[in-house]
C-alpha cells in the first residue's frame, strides 16, 4: 500500500533533523494559520498562487530562492563548524549525515536559490524592459514555477521522511547506483530535479519565445537592453542542455529502478558516460547562471555611472561568443578521466579561449564606470565588489584549464574554492545586486541603504574570509569533502573559513533586518515616480510597482537606452511625452492550473521516491485532467476598460510631471 | 537619412556626444505590424520546445551509439532485429504523417469529415506502430534479451522505448484534440493546438527516421 514507506523512514534516532524538521514545520502551520486566520487567504490565492502576471511570479521565484538560500546557509555553517571542530576527532556530525549535508547544500544552492533567484529576476524585469504586457506564454510561466517549488519541496521533504542523497551535488555512477546507494536518498534527489527540470525547460521556452518575438515596436535586437540580451543567451542554453541532464537522470532512474546497465560496473555500463553526459549539462548551466548575472552588473554599472553601457555591441557579442563556446569546454571537469593528451589540450585551450569575453565584459564595466558620475548605492557596491572578487576566482579558472596543474588540484579544496569564488561574487551579489536594484519597481518602496551598505561589507570580507583559505588548503593537498582529519597545518585556514562564515551569517542578518526596516518604513522610502535610480530601460517608465498591463500604450523606441532618450527630452523640452490614446487592454486570465499541476507533481514525485505506484497512475492521471481542464476554458483573456487603463496611467504621468518640475525650480 | 544620421544611428557608443533627436527611422512607422500574431507565436514556441525534444533523443542516441558493441556476451542487433517488422512499422508512421497533413488541412478548411476522419486513420496508423513495437519488444524480452542483459540492450531499448513513450502521449493528445474540437469546434486557439500536435507527430516521424537507420539499419549491417 505504502511502498517503501514505513515508520523506519522517520529519523528518530537522530536529533538535528529531527528537531529542525519539526521547528520548520511548527512553522509552516504558524504562518498558514496566522495567513488564514488574518483572511489574506484569498487574496493570496487571487493576485499570486493562481497569477499569470510575469511580475508577480517573479517575485514568487526571488522569494522561494531566499527561502532556500537560508535553508542552504545553515548547511554551509554545519559544514564549516564541523570541519573547524573535527581534527583529531569526529565533530558532531557523522559521516553519513555530513555526506547529505554537502549534497544537500549544492542542490539547494544551484538549482533552488540560484537558478530561482535569476528566473526570478528575468521574469520582473524582461517584459517591462521590451516593452511588452507579459511573457510570450503566461500560463506555462506559472505551471514552470510551481514545478520548480515541487522540486524545492522534495528535497526538504527528505530531511524527515526518510534520507537525501549522500553522493555530492551530482550523482555520480556506480556511487548512486543501487549497489551503494540503496536508499532513498538518491531518489529524492533524481525526482525533484526531474520535476523542477521540466519546470525550467519550459522557462527556457518560454523566454527564448519572447525575447525574440514579443517587442515594443522599434525595439529591434540591437536595442534590447543587455539584460535582455544574457537572458536570452541564458534561456538558449537551458534549451539546448537542459533536456541533457533529463535524459541522463533518467538513464540513472532506469538503472535504479529498473535494472538497467547504462552506468553500472556489470554487463558493459560505462560510468564516464554520465560524467561526459552530466557536464555537457553542467558546465554550460555555470553560464546560465552567470550570464544573467552579467546582465544586472552591466544594468546597474550604466545606471549608477550615469552613462551608456561602454561597448554594447561587443557586449552582446561577447555574450553570445560565451554561450556557445560555453557547450566546447565540458571535458574540463574530469581531465583525469585519462582521454590523453590531444583531447585534454584541446579542451584546455577552449577553456582558456573562454575567459576572453569575459575579459571583454570586465574592460567594459571598467570603461563604463571611467568618467562617470558614480553613485555607491548598494546595488553598485554589490557589483563593485563582483568585479574585484570575480577577477581572482577567473583566474584561478584559467589556471585549473591547464590539464597538468588539474592533475594536482582536481577534487581539493583548491577547485572548491575556486567555484565558490565565480558563484558567489558572480552570481549571488549579482542577484543581491539586482534585489536591491529591482525592489522598488516590484513594491514601490526602496530598501533602506545603511543595512545594505552593512550586508554588502560583511558579506564582502566573510566570503575572503571564508574561501580565500581554501587555495592554500587546496595547495596543502586537502580533498573536498572531508568529514574529519589529522593534519595540523589544514586547522588554523580552516578556523579561519568558520569565522569568515559567521560574518556571512551577520550580513544575511543585515539582509533580513533591512527587509523588515524597510517594510516599516516604507512610506519614508516610497518611489513615487517609478524611476528610483535615474534609470535608462524601460522598466523605469512605468509606475512602481507597476500596473498589470505595464504599458498604458506600447511605447515606440528610437534608440536604445530608450527611457533615458525620453527623459532627456521631458527634461529638456519640460513637458512630458503626449497622452495616448488609452484602448481596452486584453489580458491573461489567471490560472489554478499551474499549483494544482504541481500538488499532483509533488504527490507523483513523493509516489515514485516511495515506490507506491498507485498513486503514480492516480496523480498522473489527476495532472492529466488539469491540463485538459485548463484547455476546456472558454475565456482565456479578460478587458480592461480603457477609462481604468487612463486612471491608472494618468496617476502616474501626475507623479511625473511633479518630479519634473521640481527638477526646474533650482533653474528658475 | 544622411550618412552622419546614419552613422550616429548604428553608434551605439555615443562616447561624449548628445542623441540626434532628429532621427528618425522609417521603419517605426509601420512598427505597430512588427507585433506578431499569437499563431506565429505559438507555433514559434513550439519549435522550441521540439528543438529541446530533440536535443533530448540526441543524448539517447549518443549513449546507444557509445554503448551499441557492450552486449556482455548476449545477443546483438544481427541476432534480433527483423527488418521486415520494421518496415511495416515505418511504413505506418510515415503514412500516418500524411494523415496527420490531411487532418491538419481539414481543420483550416473546417471539413469535418476530413478532420475525423484523418485524425482516426492517423490515430489507427500510430496505434499500429505501437503495437508492433511492444510486440518485438515482449518477444525479446522473453527469449531472454531484455533490458536488463546488457548495456547495449539498455541502450536500446530506452531510446526506442522513449520514442514509443512519445507516440503513446502523442495518441492521449490526438483523441484530446478529436473531443477538444467536437466539443468547442474550430475555435482559433484550438486550431493553434491543432497546429501543435502536427508539429509533434512530425517530429516523431524524423526522430523515427534516425532510429530507423542507426538503430536497424546499422546493426542489421554489422
Amino acid at each position: 500500500m505504502l511502498g517503501k514507506l514505513t515508520w523506519a523512514a522517520i529519523p528518530f534516532d537522530q536529533p538535528i533533523p529531527l528537531v529542525a524538521g519539526a521547528a520548520v514545520l511548527v512553522v509552516i502551520l504558524a504562518v498558514l494559520a496566522y495567513i488564514t486566520a488574518k483572511g489574506w487567504v484569498p487574496y493570496l490565492w487571487r493576485e499570486w498562487i493562481t497569477s499569470v502576471d510575469h511580475k508577480h511570479i517573479g517575485v514568487m521565484y526571488v522569494f522561494l530562492a531566499a527561502i532556500m538560500l537560508l535553508r542552504g546557509f545553515i548547511d554551509a555553517i554545519m559544514m564549516r563548524s564541523q570541519q573547524a571542530l573535527a581534527y583529531h576527532s569526529q565533530g558532531y556530525l557523522p559521516p553519513e549525515h555530513f555526506n547529505q549535508i554537502f549534497s544537500a547544500h549544492g542542490t539547494l544552492m544551484i538549482f533552488f536559490v540560484a537558478m530561482p533567484f535569476l528566473i526570478g529576476l528575468m521574469n520582473l524585469v524582461v517584459p517591462l524592459q521590451l516593452g511588452v504586457r507579459d511573457v510570450a506564454f503566461p500560463t506555462l510561466n506559472n505551471v514552470s514555477f510551481w514545478l520548480t517549488a515541487t522540486g524545492a519541496l522534495l528535497v526538504n521533504v527528505s530531511l524527515v521522511v526518510g534520507e537525501f542523497s549522500h553522493t555530492g551535488w551530482l550523482p555520480f555512477p556506480p556511487l548512486a547506483e543501487t549497489t551503494y546507494s540503496p536508499g532513498v536518498g538518491v531518489d529524492y534527489y533524481l525526482w525533484s530535479l526531474q520535476i523542477s527540470g521540466v519546470g525550467t525547460l519550459l522557462t527556457g521556452v518560454n523566454f527564448v519565445t519572447t525575447i525574440l518575438k514579443l517587442h515594443a515596436p522599434g525595439m529591434t535586437y540591437l536595442r534590447m537592453p543587455i539584460f535582455c540580451w544574457t537572458a536570452l543567451a541564458s534561456n538558449l542554453l537551458i534549451v539546448a542542455v537542459f533536456p541533457v541532464l533529463t535524459a541522463t537522470l533518467a538513464m540513472l532512474i532506469l538503472d535504479r529502478y529498473l535494472g538497467f546497465h547504462f552506468f553500472t560496473n556489470e554487463a558493459g555500463g560505462n560510468q564516464m558516460m554520465f560524467m561526459n553526459l552530466i557536464w555537457i549539462w553542467g558546465h554550460p548551466e555555470v553560464y546560465i547562471l552567470v550570464l544573467p548575472a552579467f546582465g544586472i552588473y552591466s544594468e546597474v554599472v550604466s545606471t549608477f555611472a550615469g552613462k551608456p553601457l561602454f561597448g554594447y555591441r561587443s557586449m552582446v557579442a561577447a555574450t553570445m561568443v560565451i554561450c556557445i563556446i560555453s557547450l566546447m569546454v565540458w571535458l574540463h571537469h574530469f581531465f583525469t578521466m585519462g582521454a590523453g593528451g590531444d583531447v585534454n589540450t584541446a579542451f584546455g585551450i577552449m577553456t582558456s579561449i573562454i575567459a576572453v569575453p569575459t575579459g571583454v565584459k570586465i574592460y567594459n564595466w571598467l570603461f563604463t564606470m571611467y568618467g562617470g558620475e558614480i553613485r555607491f548605492a548598494p546595488p553598485m557596491m554589490w557589483s563593485v565588489g563582483f568585479i574585484v572578487l570575480f577577477a581572482v576566482g577567473g583566474l584561478t579558472g584559467v589556471l585549473l584549464a591547464v590539464p597538468p596543474a588539474d592533475f594536482v588540484l582536481h577534487n581539493s579544496l583548491f577547485l572548491v574554492a575556486h567555484f565558490h569564488n565565480v558563484i558567489i561574487p558572480g552570481v549571488l551579489f549579482a542577484a543581491f545586486a539586482g534585489y536591491e536594484y529591482w525592489f522598488p519597481k516590484a513594491f514601490g518602496f526602496r530598501l533602506d541603504e545603511r543595512f545594505g551598505k552593512a550586508a554588502f561589507w560583511c558579506w564582502f570580507v566573510g566570503f575572503i574570509l571564508a574561501w580565500m583559505p581554501g587555495y592554500p588548503l587546496g595547495l596543502m593537498g586537502m580533498p573536498r569533502r572531508l568529514q574529519h582529519y589529522d593534519v595540523a597545518e589544514w586547522r588554523p585556514w580552516l578556523l579561519v573559513a568558520a569565522f569568515g562564515v559567521l560574518v556571512i551569517l551577520a550580513g544575511i542578518l543585515f539582509q533580513v533586518a533591512q527587509l523588515v526596516v524597510s517594510i516599516r518604513r516604507r512610506e519614508a522610502l516610497r518611489d513615487e515616480v517609478g524611476d528610483p535610480w535615474n534609470g535608462r530601460s524601460l522598466e523605469w517608465s512605468t509606475a512602481s510597482p507597476p500596473p498589470a498591463f505595464n504599458f498604458a500604450a506600447l511605447p515606440r523606441i528610437e534608440s536604445d537606452d530608450p527611457y533615458w532618450q525620453i527623459k532627456q527630452r521631458a527634461i529638456e523640452q519640460q513637458v512630458l511625452r503626449p497622452e495616448p490614446t488609452y484602448k481596452d487592454i486584453e489580458m491573461p486570465r489567471n490560472s489554478p492550473t499551474g499549483f494544482v499541476c504541481a500538488f499532483f507533481a509533488s504527490f507523483m514525485g513523493f509516489a515514485l521516491i516511495w515506490h507506491i505506484w498507485w498513486l503514480v497512475g492516480v496523480t498522473f492521471v489527476g495532472a492529466y485532467a488539469t491540463f485538459v481542464v485548463f484547455a476546456w476554458r472558454d475565456r482565456a483573456e479578460y478587458h480592461i476598460p480603457a477609462e481604468e487603463v487612463a486612471r491608472i496611467d494618468r496617476a502616474n504621468r501626475a507623479a511625473r510631471r511633479a518630479a519634473l518640475a521640481r527638477l526646474q525650480q533650482p533653474a528658475q | 537619412m544622411t550618412v552622419a544620421q546614419e552613422h550616429a544611428s548604428r553608434d551605439p557608443y555615443r562616447l561624449g556626444h548628445a542623441v540626434d533627436r532628429s532621427l528618425h527611422y522609417p521603419w517605426a512607422e509601420h512598427a505597430e505590424l512588427d507585433v506578431a500574431s499569437k499563431r506565429v507565436i505559438v507555433a514559434y514556441g513550439f519549435w522550441i520546445f521540439l528543438l529541446s525534444d530533440i536535443v533530448m533523443f540526441s543524448s539517447f542516441f549518443a549513449t546507444y551509439a557509445v554503448l551499441t558493441n557492450e552486449t556482455a556476451g548476449g545477443p546483438s542487433g544481427r541476432d534480433l532485429f527483423h527488418l521486415d517488422i520494421v518496415a511495416i512499422e515505418t511504413a505506418c508512421l510515415l503514412l500516418s504523417s500524411f494523415t496527420c497533413g490531411i487532418a491538419s488541412i481539414g481543420a483550416r478548411a473546417h471539413r469535418n469529415l476530413m478532420y475525423y476522419g484523418a485524425m482516426a486513420a492517423t490515430g489507427v496508423l500510430g496505434a499500429g506502430f505501437l503495437f508492433l513495437e511492444l510486440r518485438e519488444f515482449a518477444n525479446m524480452i522473453a527469449i531472454g534479451a531484455g533490458p536488463q542483459r546488457s548495456a547495449f540492450l539498455s541502450a536500446f531499448f530506452s531510446l526506442v522505448g522513449c520514442h514509443g513513450l512519445h507516440v503513446t502521449l502523442g495518441l492521449l493528445w490526438l483523441l484530446t484534440m478529436m473531443a477538444q474540437v467536437f466539443a468547442k469546434g474550430y475555435r482559433a486557439d484550438i486550431q493553434r493546438r491543432v497546429l501543435c500536435f502536427a508539429l509533434f507527430w512530425h517530429t516523431l516521424d524524423i526522430i523515427w527516421v534516425g532510429i530507423f537507420t542507426v538503430v536497424y539499419l546499422t546493426g542489421l549491417a554489422k
